[in-house]
């Protein structure tokens, strides 16, 4: 029975950031119905912002709190700071080319992604600091769950939340959704698509960001290629739920984190993407549309 | 009419600010990753600054520069917009489709290729047979993204099953490289229609998401099925390829290797070609221009979709048994993403569809970094730029494909 909640508590963490990463993926597709496939890249630069920050803070030695407030903020801002670029220089170019040259072109982004980060810090694994400290009251369930899980499930809770209160109630909000239903629409009512859009390339990259640091600091190391297997992997969540729907998004990652959670305990440990895979590849022929989403109807 | 009077390229005040803008905005975004650099061990950190001049200087030189020329084509553009876009790439593919400029043309081609062994060593003769293989991959990639506008990017999936089939058919039977060739082949195609069938209802990114993932389910299941691969070590010592059981020494095997590289790369610039213009290749053009049309005309949608993939794959399977051959050793970090990458951005700096194209894309994309040793270590740094690049400048490629006409102008 412990094995079986500590496996629950070990699937609701991955869940939990698999959900920031898959969110900026069905935000993305749900406004201009592009599949960005560098976004898993905002997650690895995220990660190595939080590294370089809080090591640079820890240097100068700021008191902890300060590190990790600081420290986030940076990773958010910096990671949205490159979500906003390169929507500008790769995707806005091509709103109006044939399906494949966004695709190719955010294929192309990713590579470059990875590889600036790899020319510019190191091709190895580096050691991330542990960023949140053991909590006392823990201890006698520490088998089962660590404080960075409660971390992680409370912070991404958070986020989640500030993000839904976001789309459902602010004046940005509503435009975003206006922008997603239609943008020709969108643009007769006064709003400005073009900023609209950049503003949701900085929100998905601020979230897959803290998704970053979180993950960062309880596994303890990362390096320049981690995007690509995280990204793969929300962007199953975000279909599995059906992809341009919000609480889809996080419906899948819990359902994708616990499945791999499970099978990888109860099953083997050396398939654990390959479940991954199986169930991005089964739901694809299935059930195109995800568990929430809506099946669309190819118009002529 | 007359030309519009050309302006001049001046950069006017608004043209310097903006781009001053854009290099402080760069200066910012690069600066934690570029110029910050910590060593957590020894707890130390480099100020890398001057990597912050460089990025804002470039930076702001390209924007200025991107800028001067948007202004100058605007200038121009009365002009321009009058030639379809074709024409402008058209006449210098014209100037060499005459038979009287093409047949020296290719002889001299042709001889370059064919005397290369003779006259440079066996490591250069060894990259070119690298090279020459990528040309198979790329044209085989070709007929799935280029003809068919199917984007595969598991293609790398079919070049291990090609690799792997020679590896354990020598290893466990000791069959040959010939007899290994066409079964290569074979199960390359049915894994092509294994991956194409679950896929055929899915659309462009959907498809390209779920071919990405069975290309990783195939290196991962190598990775992990150690009693059927050998898992992460590989398998090793499998034979080159052999001629009527002649003992050759390592350099004449080379070179053997090199000429058996060339058939294959014609043969298949000579089938693809030959697809391209038959009903088929038509029926994928087609099914790539608009998929509701096609149907409409009449196209088995499901058989042409199937047939490109078998087909594509076909080739990276045999490329594939080749590879094996080549190198004598295979283990599955040979065939990750990034090796689907880099053919498809063969594929797509040629220009999709464009055979032409994409054989020279592949020398260009493979040779390259070879001789400039200095860039080699930016080489994927490149490409991913090359991808962003090609579809925002020139979607079409290096060398677009030349639609063949039925009107009798020629």
């Amino acid at each position: 029975m412990e094995y079986f909640f500590e496996l629950l508590f070990s699937g609701l963490t991955r869940g939990s950031i698999y959900a920031l990463i898959a969110l900026g993926y069905t935000m993305v597709y749900g406004i201009i119905g592009l599949i960005n496939f560098a976004h898993g890249e905002m997650y690895m630069i995220g990660a190595f912002t939080a590294l370089i920050v809080s090591s640079v803070l820890t240097i100068y030695g700021l008191p902890l709190p300060a590190i990790l407030v600081l420290t986030a903020l940076a990773a958010a801002v910096w990671a949205g700071a490159y979500g906003f670029t390169v929507e500008r220089l790769a995707y806005r170019p091509l709103r109006n080319a044939p399906r494949l040259a966004p695709l190719i072109s955010a294929i192309g982004m990713s590579i470059f992604l990875q590889n600036y980060v790899l020319l510019a810090q190191t091709p190895d694994f580096v050691p991330f600091p542990t960023l949140i400290p053991e909590f006392a009251f823990l201890e006698p369930y520490g088998g089962i769950v660590g404080s960075s899980d409660l971390v992680i499930l409370a912070v991404s809770t958070l986020v989640m939340a500030a993000l839904t209160l976001l789309i459902k109630y602010t004046r940005i909000g509503k435009a975003m959704r206006a922008t997603a239903q239609d943008q020709k629409m969108a643009l007769l009512v006064g709003i400005n698509v073009d900023r609209i859009i950049s503003l949701t390339f900085v929100v998905g990259s601020a979230l897959a960001a803290i998704g970053g640091l979180l993950i960062a600091s309880h596994i303890g190391q990362i390096n320049f290629a981690i995007g690509f297997l995280a990204g793969i992997k929300a962007f199953t969540a975000a279909v599995l739920g059906g992809i341009g729907s919000i609480p889809g998004a996080v419906l899948g990652s819990f359902v994708l984190g616990l499945t791999e959670a499970f099978a990888t305990g109860y099953v083997s440990s050396d398939y654990e993407d390959v479940f991954a895979f199986s169930l991005l590849v089964l739901i694809l022929i299935f059930r195109p549309a995800g568990l929430l989403g809506k099946a669309a109807v190819e118009k002529v | 009419m007359t030309p519009a009077p050309e302006k001049t390229a001046m950069p006017t005040g608004k043209d310097i600010r903006q781009a001053l803008l854009t290099g402080f905005w760069f200066m910012f975004l690069t600066f934690p990753l570029l110029v910050i650099k910590v060593h957590p061990i020894e707890q130390t950190v480099t100020w890398r600054w001057a990597n912050m001049l460089w990025v804002g200087g470039l930076s702001a030189a390209v924007a200025l520069a991107c800028r001067l020329v948007a202004a100058h084509r605007a200038a121009g553009g009365e002009r321009r917009r009058q030639e379809p876009d074709r024409a402008i790439a058209a006449p210098s593919q014209a100037f060499f489709l005459t038979p009287s400029r093409l047949v020296p043309l290719l002889a001299a081609v042709g001889l370059f290729f064919l005397v290369f062994p003779l006259l440079f060593s066996t490591y250069q003769v060894n990259i070119m047979t690298t090279a020459l293989m990528y040309v198979v991959l790329g044209l085989g990639l070709n007929i799935v993204v280029g003809f068919a506008g199917l984007l595969d990017l598991g293609y790398v999936a079919f070049y291990a099953v090609g690799a792997y089939t020679y590896g354990l058919l020598h290893l466990h039977f000791g069959l040959g490289f010939w007899t290994a060739l066409p079964i290569g082949g074979l199960l390359g195609a049915l894994f092509g229609v294994l991956l194409g069938f679950p896929v055929l209802r899915l659309r462009g990114d959907y498809l390209a998401i779920v071919t990405l993932g069975f290309g990783e389910i195939i290196r991962l299941v190598l990775e992990n099925w150690g009693d059927f691969s050998q898992g992460p070590s590989g398998i090793a010592n499998i034979a080159r390829p052999g001629l009527f059981g002649i003992e050759m020494s390592l350099e004449t095997s080379l070179v053997y290797q090199y000429y058996l590289t060339i058939a294959m790369a014609l043969l298949t610039i000579f089938v693809v070609n030959r697809l391209r213009n038959s009903r088929i290749g038509r029926a994928w053009f087609a099914l790539r221009e608009d998929d509701i049309a096609c149907q409409a005309m009449g196209i088995n949608k499901t058989a042409i979709k199937l047939t490109a993939f078998a087909l594509g794959a076909t080739w990276a399977a045999m490329a594939g048994v080749l590879f094996a051959a080549k190198t004598t050793f295979i283990n599955p970090a040979s065939f990750t993403f990034l090796e689907s990458a880099i053919i498809l951005c063969i594929v797509v700096l040629g220009g999709m569809g464009s055979i032409v194209g994409v054989v020279a894309a592949a020398l260009i994309l493979m040779l390259l970094p070879e001789y400039l040793r200095a860039v080699a270590e930016y080489r994927m740094l490149v490409f991913g730029a090359v991808l962003v690049l090609m579809m925002i400048v020139q979607p079409q490629g290096l060398i677009p494909r030349v639609r063949r006409t039925y009107t009798g102008s020629h």
